[in-house]
């Protein structure tokens, strides 16, 4: 299992470097020391120290940057990148089945204010539509639109805008 | 006072249980103004002859008006004033003075640079002073105090090379509403002198903001069309978007975080008290009134896929206008109800759309390369004023079948234009670019006048009221 979340990370980092200029620069999170570690740890309960299933920041230490997708300008589509990162949410997602989770679907700053809560929703939606089919229970999947009320890059500028074009996946604690 | 404290410990009784159901973030209601009387006022005789209306606009932006303090026929103390109605006399004519002024259609000379005439001058002008002082149209008026408490504002305007009296109008305020009697003033002579509709006795809502821009405060809030009497209504622990005042200023829609998901409400100013436009699951946004006020527009997202949808202002069933697979967002209907302009991305990006209000007849207007959102019909039903996005933003208008478009702003970031009453300005909120601040800007219909109104914090997503009764 880790094994397979560790090529399907290096994969989708693999594709984040040789990804064209449209995608995010993504701003790296610090290294999830769950699935670097090369010894495995079949049973995380007993680890002394680092997050706590059900916490997003255990979320993010075992999917890394994964846990957000990025979308082009007013589009709302799923492409390969974004289709690897969900697959390594929803094999997270399947690992610990008690966790439910909110998709957050975002827009830039260079959209109307309505318009972009609904880009938002539709955006969080296709997230949401595309874990499903992977197996996860739509139950466990609550969606909210922020529209472009909350950027996460404050420019003003493609290489901002990229960033905060995301649905973004938050574990409900 | 009494009257003010029953009130509020009332709404504190009602609120406490709608507190223990759900998430606030309602601040202590305002409630309602009082009512505004016309009565008529003393003068020689009945009205002069009109002067034609305006077809030109720069003919008139030369146009001296002089505006002295207005009388009182005794000083006497007033709540709306603390040292008395003389004084409030001469606040009337300032505030008079700054509306004509800011809207850039005339030149008025106000009350402190100009001598104070006397209580029985004000239906007998000395013309031959102001001709002196090259006014062409002259300004009187009077405030009194009556026994109970209430104000009488008298209003006259002259033509001064004529030396005639043009029009006149009195109303009874309560102290607390003096300004609204500057506003009536205003608005007499505005539309005595230009041939239009008034404007300036109304209302804005809008969303009052602060903070950085990853973490902005939203607060519903509201002002005079002049940026007095400001008040928020919304404490900001959920950030609050898009308000529409209804017709009869009774009631404000617009949508609210406040239970973590968008959804609209409608809030009572009289009572303070809100209730949701539909008990739905699904997020609500983009929220409109029908011109008589009968019935909301609202946008629902249904599975990702947003719809317009119009219920009953009392509540009930809902129906739904679009049914496409794109976003169709937002809503204005002509002012006689019969269609509603509309925004849909189902081209592929956004335009903008006619359709009959009952959903029937959905037609694209919009073929000028760019994209077009946010489109609002004028009050006066022959132009719709959209956010033309090409490029940068930029606040445009067009006629109802997207012709003759006439860009009006040049901002960065310019959008969701709202009609002034009469539909001569129009009012939008324009962002900066990198620091994300916001500011409400108006603009005339020549494109020549903007500016910015003054408010006590950021600000965007203004909605302008109708002109009051």
């Amino acid at each position: 299992m880790n094994t397979k979340i560790a090529t399907i990370l290096l994969l989708a980092s693999a594709t984040t470097l040789a990804a064209c200029a449209k995608k995010a620069p993504e701003q790296l999170p610090p290294p999830p020391p769950a699935t670097v570690q090369p010894t495995p740890q079949p049973t995380p309960q007993v680890q002394p120290t680092g997050p706590q299933v059900g916490s997003q920041d255990h979320f993010a230490a075992a999917v890394g940057s994964a846990t957000t997708i990025y979308f082009d300008t007013d589009r709302y589509n799923v492409d390969s990148q974004d289709a690897a990162a969900l697959q390594a949410q929803a094999q997270y997602f399947a690992r610990y089945p008690q966790i439910s989770f909110t998709i957050q679907g975002h827009a830039d700053e260079r959209g109307t204010r309505e318009y972009n809560l609904a880009l938002g929703e539709r955006r969080a939606n296709a997230a949401k539509n595309f874990l499903v089919s992977l197996g996860v229970d739509p139950g466990r999947i609550a969606v909210v639109s922020y529209g472009k009320e909350r950027p996460v890059a404050l420019g003003s500028n493609e290489g901002a805008w990229a960033q905060n074009r995301r649905a973004a996946s938050v574990i409900i604690t | 006072m009494t009257k003010t404290y029953l009130l509020f410990l009332t709404a504190a009784l009602i609120a406490a249980p709608a507190a223990a159901q759900g998430a606030q973030d309602l601040g202590a209601p305002v409630g309602e103004d009082g009512p505004v009387e016309t009565i008529a006022v003393e003068g020689d005789d009945a009205d002069g002859p009109l002067r034609g209306t305006v077809t030109d606009e720069s003919a008139w932006s030369d146009i001296g008006i002089a505006i002295p303090a207005f009388a009182t026929d005794r000083d006497r103390p007033t709540p709306a004033n603390a040292d008395g109605t003389e004084a409030l006399g001469r606040e009337v004519a300032r505030v008079i003075t700054a509306n004509l002024r800011n809207n850039g259609l005339f030149k008025p000379v106000g009350p402190d640079s100009l001598p104070q005439p006397a209580f029985p001058q004000i239906t007998a002008p000395a013309f031959g002073n102001w001709s002196g002082r090259g006014a062409e149209m002259l300004v009187h008026g009077y405030v009194r105090a009556r026994d109970d408490g209430r104000l009488v504002v008298g209003c006259y305007l002259y033509d001064v090379a004529l030396q005639n009296e043009l029009v006149r109008e009195g109303w009874v305020v309560g102290p607390a509403d003096w300004r609204r009697a500057a506003h009536k003033c205003s608005d007499l002579i505005f539309a005595r002198l230009t041939g239009e509709s008034p404007f300036f006795d109304s209302r804005i809502a809008y969303i009052a903001e602060t903070g950085p821009k990853d973490r902005r405060v939203k607060r519903l809030a509201v002002m005079d069309s002049d940026g007095a009497n400001h008040r928020f209504l919304t404490l900001g622990s959920a950030t609050a978007l898009t308000p529409r005042y209804s017709p009869d200023y009774s009631k404000i829609l617009y949508l609210s975080y406040v239970d973590g998901n968008p959804r609209i409400y409608v809030y009572d100013i009289g009572s303070g008290k809100q209730t949701l436009v539909t008990e739905n699951r699904n997020p609500t946004i983009a929220p409109r009134w029908s011109p008589d006020g009968q019935s909301i527009l609202y946008s629902m997202a249904v599975a990702g896929n947003t719809d317009i949808y119009r219920v009953p202002a009392t509540g009930g069933q809902s129906v739904r206008l679009t049914n496409n697979p794109g976003i169709d967002v937002g809503g204005s209907y002509s002012p006689d109800g019969r269609k509603i302009v509309f925004e849909s991305d189902r081209s592929g990006s956004q335009q903008c759309y006619v359709m009959d209000a009952d959903g029937s007849n959905q037609k694209r207007i919009s073929f000028f390369g760019g994209r077009c959102a946010t489109p609002e019909w004028s009050p006066r039903g022959d132009q719709i004023a959209f956010t033309r996005i090409a490029g940068d933003f930029n606040v445009a208008v067009m006629n109802t079948s997207g012709g003759s478009i006439r860009v009006l702003t040049r901002g960065w970031q310019d959008e969701a234009p709202t009609w002034a009453p009469n539909g001569r300005i129009i009012q939008f909120f324009r962002t900066e670019k990198n620091t994300g601040r916001s500011g409400i800007w108006q603009v005339d219909l020549t494109g020549q006048n903007e500016r910015r109104l003054p408010t006590p914090v950021d600000a965007s997503d203004p909605a302008w009221g109708p002109i009051r009764p």
